[in-house]
């Protein structure tokens, strides 16, 4: 879906399913640093047929969003507002790393914009390796190779993907390589520097879903447990054994419908 | 400094796509020799037949032993994604058939498998695709050949039956600069010794029959979408990048960005065309998986040591291997091969066609049969056989002469094969 926001241009996957004449509640997907809605494949479509309206989509300058990318986390989840504002309610926000920072904020502090909010592989701080983001600011291949290298569990490494034929590592490596120049960079910037998720889970007044990977080397575990702490909204917090940052990729049967119950409810 | 880790080649040779079965805890990969899956629910079915969700449905489309090998290979190659077919001519065939339309056009190598050239030259037309020939070793006469019209540049890593070395990376550049994907054929070659994605090309088709399989017991090929081609940017692949009414409208792109090709290859082409590989042939293919990197490092040493026996045996005119010094690719096969230029090669006995055909006749421990990749030492005349169909002028254009005689080295002790094929070459100069 290709529409216009604040003039730009804006690029979103919906599941094949129009938004013309259907009146379900909006679930946006919120893609993480250097990715687009593609990340969210086996997430969109499954949504977008059981009661949502589901729009994955592509943050400025990521995918086929027009640019320049916002710099901050607070910005995005202004741009996020915006895209409430733009379809007239409120929104279900699923995020992701990055975008789950992005949906955290926005909950936290534009409380009549979000429904509900579910956050996989998240932390409350996302301190960023100086050589991945000297990497990323260099829009070196090393980058997308350590966020693969990262991304995922010991198991998945080796894959057994659920969707047969695809490859989860090789997925990530070539998604996160596909990102315009100095996105990457960008974007883990405004993670390593983002220092309001504490006072963003405070100000949540939505039920809250954690989704959280045993394995998660880009956001540990344990990184999540003072914001599961701080929420004092309704909170559900499921974690997945094995399972590394790439929670959606690597367990996408159990997101969908914890997603779903979640939002359901 | 920090590195990323990655399991290596040889244990994702053996582990890639696959976990011990949990209900069972059957260690080798099982042959899940069915048809069909049971859906949980009439929810689940249409989930599953609406690429809501993932799984299996029906063998032809996915099949949890072929799901292993496919994962397998993409690892290997470095792609986002893998579709095994009946056979490698079925994978060309679906790699085609996904993005090309009738009206369309495709640039290939002229040294390519005698079956994929009558593919091109004499079948594909029917359907309204059509292609050029050009010299692999001319990047420039890929760029000169691209037309309008044109949707795909094709070739083989390394020619048939001549051993042309594809400078990938040139060829890659210029496909690209015409908004055009670069798929090529790395039969010869397999992972082990080159992955051509790191070199440009976009898709990888393999008759996993050969070196892959590696011991002459199934048939079957592989697509590997390498992910990285921009379908939206160039703007010439509607099947990707458009709305398909077979399955409610679903852009590809859109949904699945990266892995868009391979996931309409499945969703169309295995589902529609039908030419799935079987479980059992999957679990065959498997094995000789699990012992690539062995194989192919034992292959190339053997072909090595052939090499030099030929090079100093009378009866020998001239002998075709990038990793022979007198080879045109030479200097190009030391950096894409530095492992070696597979085990493919060619050689000219002195005579011409009799003495050739003496040569074959007289061998006794390879064996003469249409194949390459066997662990067991192959020979045969591709002017007689695998490339009879074509005509004297496209023989003579595909470098293959009367006298060639193609050799696929096994895994034979190389002293045994080299002193078969010297007594055979002094029969044939009786």
């Amino acid at each position: 879906m290709l529409f216009s926001l604040n003039k730009k241009q804006v690029h979103g996957a919906t599941g094949a399913v129009s938004f013309e004449g259907r009146s379900e509640p909006i679930v946006v997907l919120i893609h993480g640093a250097g990715m687009d809605r593609s990340v969210w494949s086996q997430q969109t479509r499954f949504l977008a047929h059981h009661g949502f309206r589901a729009l994955a989509v592509d943050l400025p300058e990521h995918g086929h969003s027009e640019g320049p990318a916002l710099e901050s986390v607070a910005e995005l989840a202004k741009w996020i507002v915006d895209l409430a504002d733009y379809f007239g309610e409120s929104l279900h926000l699923v995020g992701h790393s990055m975008g789950a920072l992005v949906a955290l904020h926005t909950a936290g502090y534009h409380k009549n914009s979000v429904s509900s909010v579910s956050l996989l592989g998240v932390g409350a701080s996302m301190p960023v390796h100086p050589e991945l983001q000297e990497a990323a600011d260099a829009n070196d291949v090393k980058a997308a190779q350590l966020i693969t290298s990262w991304g995922h569990s010991t198991r998945h490494h080796l894959g057994n993907n659920p969707t047969p034929g695809l490859s989860m590592t090789g997925g990530t490596q070539a998604l996160i390589e596909s990102a315009s120049s100095g996105v990457l960079g960008i974007d883990l910037m405004a993670c390593a520097t983002y220092d309001g998720a504490l006072g963003s889970a405070e100000q949540i007044e939505c039920p809250i879903l954690f989704l959280l990977g045993a394995e998660d080397k880009m956001t540990p575990r344990k990184t999540a447990q003072p914001l599961i702490d701080t929420v004092s909204s309704s909170k559900s917090v499921i974690d997945l054994p094995e399972t590394g940052h790439m929670v959606m990729i690597e367990e996408p049967d159990r997101v969908r419908q914890e997603l779903l119950t979640h939002m359901s409810n | 400094m920090v590195e990323p880790e990655f399991r290596r080649f040889d244990t994702r040779a053996l582990h890639a796509g696959q976990h011990p079965d949990p209900s069972t805890g059957s260690r080798a990969v099982p042959i899940h020799q069915t048809t069909s899956y049971v859906f949980d629910s009439v929810d689940h079915a249409a989930g599953l037949y609406n690429l809501e969700t993932s799984g299996h449905i029906y063998s032809r489309i996915s099949n949890p032993t072929v799901a292993v090998l496919e994962e397998r290979i993409a690892s290997l190659e470095g792609g986002v994604g893998a579709v095994c077919t009946a056979s490698g001519m079925a994978a060309l065939h679906l790699a085609v058939a996904t993005l090309l339309n009738s009206g369309d056009h495709i640039v290939a190598s002229r040294n390519i498998y005698g079956g994929a050239f009558i593919l091109m030259n004499h079948t594909l037309p029917r359907f309204g695709i059509t292609t050029t020939f050009v010299d692999p070793r001319d990047p420039e006469e890929f760029a000169k050949a691209i037309q309008k019209n044109t949707r795909l540049i094709f070739a083989e890593t390394l020619g048939n039956p001549g051993i042309e070395v594809l400078d990938i990376d040139a060829v890659s550049d210029v496909a690209h600069a015409a908004g055009l994907p670069l798929c090529v054929d790395s039969t010869f070659c397999t992972p082990y010794l080159i992955n051509p994605i790191e070199h440009g090309a976009d898709i990888i088709t393999h008759s996993a029959t050969k070196f892959l399989g590696g011991h002459g017991i199934a048939i079957g090929g592989v697509v590997v979408d390498g992910g990285r081609f921009d379908w939206d940017a160039s703007g010439k692949f509607p099947t990707l990048t458009e709305p398909y009414e077979g399955y409610h409208n679903i852009t590809f792109t859109e949904e699945f960005g990266p892995a868009a090709l391979s996931m309409r290859a499945r969703a169309e082409g295995l589902k529609d065309f039908g030419a799935c590989m079987s479980p059992a042939n999957a679990f065959y293919l498997l094995q000789g998986v699990e012992t690539l990197p062995l194989r192919m490092a034992k292959h190339v040493e053997n072909t090595k040591q052939v090499i030099e026996m030929l090079d100093n045996h009378d009866a020998v005119q001239w002998i075709k291997h990038p990793d022979h010094p007198s080879h045109p690719d030479h200097d190009l096969a030391k950096r894409l091969y530095p492992k070696g230029a597979g085990a493919i090669l060619s050689f000219g006995v002195k005579g011409g066609r009799d003495a050739g055909r003496k040569f074959i006749d007289n061998v006794s421990l390879a064996s003469h049969l249409a194949n390459v990749g066997d662990a067991k030492t192959l020979v045969i005349h591709p002017g007689s056989t695998t490339h009879q169909q074509m005509s004297d002028e496209d023989l003579e254009t595909a470098g293959i002469s009367e006298d060639l005689v193609r050799v696929s080295v096994g895994l034979e002790d190389a002293d045994d094969i080299c002193s078969d094929l010297s007594k055979a070459l002094r029969a044939s100069q009786r």
